[in-house]
């Protein structure tokens, strides 16, 4: 999901730290209680939420921009509008993951600046380009689809601060989601080019929105640990198979065809899909995909040619702290 | 295919509230494309916010001018199918971002007047042009205050954004006059007490900026030449190039429902 790369082991270093400590903390996730910022917890479940709540952090940041690509070209003021309200939605969960992340000590210059460097990652699904208008109606009904159905089982995280954020996350996410299908609605409604439109975005993100739910659960490494500490409640598999379930109906209301020939129902209704391509999903993760450079550099870009009015700023900031200080001394 | 124009029948109201609209739409527009861009996130957050209340604004107002108009026009329609020529926003909004200072100068002046014409339009004669006023002056209020705070901290912040804000108060200066001049068509309105007479704002505008720019340790300019031309539609080059990325769909897929 909006945290693929997690997918690696983690280091355990619970060996090191209080036995009896980590039993206690163990005992408290078995007991659904939540972890808060200044209570105890092992390095490594501190090392893990940093990682997942801050990759989770960049993805809203770097989602800003595929999106934000049409901002300037929405067909109606209707439309213009909504977008744009939706893509700041988006740098508001950005900022309060931050928050959330830093409530586990490392601060969000850091953070920022990790991501910046490339050693961080967002997901994947970002790395893909917004070529027609329906791709922003896809990318709300199955972006955000795929995003809520990750994230609704994070409102109930052990770690209470990224729980808290994730539930007012989720509620702006299925408004998004809903937004994205009535774009859909309305295309699939429209002309015969605007159909086409519609269904040519659902056969480019189609495969890169299944992606997003990581690694089948056969190679994920790193679950077991994750659903012990009940970061993690499902598996990849299992909520991939929750979205395509979803998702097929919503398509054929639509109309559409999802692009998988092979796709068939099984007898318990489930929608079985065809085998992923993995080593696209690889390729995308490793800096490949159709747009990682242009995300990177935007970003960085907008860092770099930010940084003189952050210091600026700063350098205010300064000044008046000091010029208070100079007359409260008088 | 070509995609023709909208005529518009500009009656001096349904000028009058183009006008309005299209300052609105254009920086609204402008701002926006900062959206993902920003020196900050917080930055993003706000600049998108600013641009969300003027483009709600230019809604507001090409309704109210196809109403006044009383044809087939609508909001898309008056946004999306007007070409340069036919656009009447001020020179002003339509400058380009450039840096963030050029990008704060630009909304400070503008703001600085909008909050004062906004609130005096709220005692306009017409309810529907009173009703914006009155959603409009909150919201501007606000886009001033901002805007008041950078142009604050960036004149007095380093030297290098004290130089770049100076720069972009020069640069948009002769951009300011366009908002204080009338034409016939709106003198009548402004007898009708429809309008008012941003000739009287001038002062409290100026106060304005004086306070702010010699807090930031800024100074304003003593030149006063004045371009003009936007509210007729002799416009920059700029506007042209916005207009044909925001109207792109509309032109290039004519008559659908988006």
């Amino acid at each position: 999901m909006y945290t693929q790369a997690l997918n690696t082991a983690e280091t355990d270093d619970r060996g090191l730290e209080d036995a009896a400590k980590a039993a206690q903390f163990q005992a408290r996730i078995d007991a659904e209680e939540r972890i808060e910022p200044n209570d105890w917890m092992p390095a490594a479940y501190r090392k893990t939420l940093t990682r997942q709540i801050s990759q989770h952090a960049h993805s809203e940041i770097v989602g800003m921009l595929p999106e934000g690509n049409w901002i300037t070209r929405a067909p109606t003021l209707r439309r213009k509008a909504a977008l744009l309200a939706k893509v700041q939605d988006e740098c508001g969960h950005g900022l309060y993951l931050y928050a959330a992340a830093e409530t586990l000590g490392t601060s969000r210059e850091e953070l920022v600046d990790a991501m910046l460097a490339g050693k961080a990652k967002y997901s994947s699904i970002f790395n893909y380009p917004t070529l027609t208008w329906a791709d922003i109606g896809t990318i709300g009904w199955l972006v955000d689809g795929a995003a809520i159905m990750n994230q609704i089982p994070l409102c109930r995280c052990s770690y209470g601060p990224y729980a808290r954020a994730m539930i007012r996350v989720c509620k702006e996410e299925s408004f998004h989601q809903r937004q994205g299908y009535e774009i859909m609605l309305t295309l699939c409604r429209g002309s015969d080019e605007q159909k086409a439109m519609a269904q040519d975005a659902l056969n480019r993100w189609w495969w890169p929105v299944l992606m997003m739910f990581g690694p089948p659960d056969a190679t994920s490494q790193h679950s077991d640990t994750s659903t012990k500490w009940k970061i993690k409640r499902f598996s990849n598999d299992e909520l991939r198979q929750k979205f395509v379930d979803a998702t097929v109906p919503q398509a054929q209301y639509l109309g559409l065809t999802i692009p998988d020939p092979g796709m068939t129902q099984d007898a318990e209704g489930h929608w079985r899909y065809s085998e992923i391509d993995w080593t696209e999903f690889k390729q995308v993760l490793a800096g490949n995909g159709p747009c990682n450079r242009d995300r990177m550099a935007a970003r960085r870009k907008a860092h770099d040619e930010g940084a003189w009015v952050r210091e600026a700023a700063a350098a205010y900031a300064t000044k008046r702290a000091q010029r208070q200080t100079a007359q409260a001394a008088e | 295919m070509p995609v023709a124009n909208v005529e518009v029948s500009e009656t001096p109201l349904v000028l009058y509230a183009v006008r309005r609209a299209d300052d609105a739409l254009i920086l609204g527009h402008r701002l926006s494309e900062w959206c993902g861009h920003a020196p900050m996130m917080e930055e993003d957050m706000a600049l998108s916010n600013i641009a969300l209340d003027l483009i709600g604004q230019a809604r507001e107002l090409y309704t109210y001018a196809a109403k006044a108009e009383g044809g087939d026009n609508d909001e898309d329609k008056l946004a999306y199918l007007r070409d340069v020529r036919q656009y009447r926003n001020l020179l002003l909004v339509e400058q380009p971002n450039g840096d963030f200072a050029q990008t704060l100068v630009r909304q400070f002046f503008y703001s600085a007047f909008a909050d004062l014409y906004w609130r005096a339009m709220m005692n306009s004669r017409d309810a529907t042009l009173a009703a914006i006023g009155a959603k409009s002056e909150k919201e501007s209020a606000y886009h001033l205050r901002h805007a008041s705070e950078w142009i604050i901290r960036l004149g007095d912040g380093t030297e290098g954004s004290h130089v770049r804000a100076q720069g972009a108060i020069d640069h948009l200066w002769a951009f300011t006059g366009e908002m204080f001049a009338v034409d016939d068509g709106e003198r009548a309105l402004i007898h009708a007490g429809i309008a008012i007479d941003p000739g009287t704002l001038r002062g409290g505008w100026m106060t304005t900026l004086s306070d702010v720019v010699s807090e930031a340790t800024l100074t304003l300019p003593q030149n006063d030449w004045m371009q003009q031309g936007g509210r007729s539609g002799r416009h920059s080059e700029h506007l042209g190039h916005l207009l044909s990325e925001l109207q792109s769909m509309q032109r290039t897929f004519p008559g659908q429902t988006w």
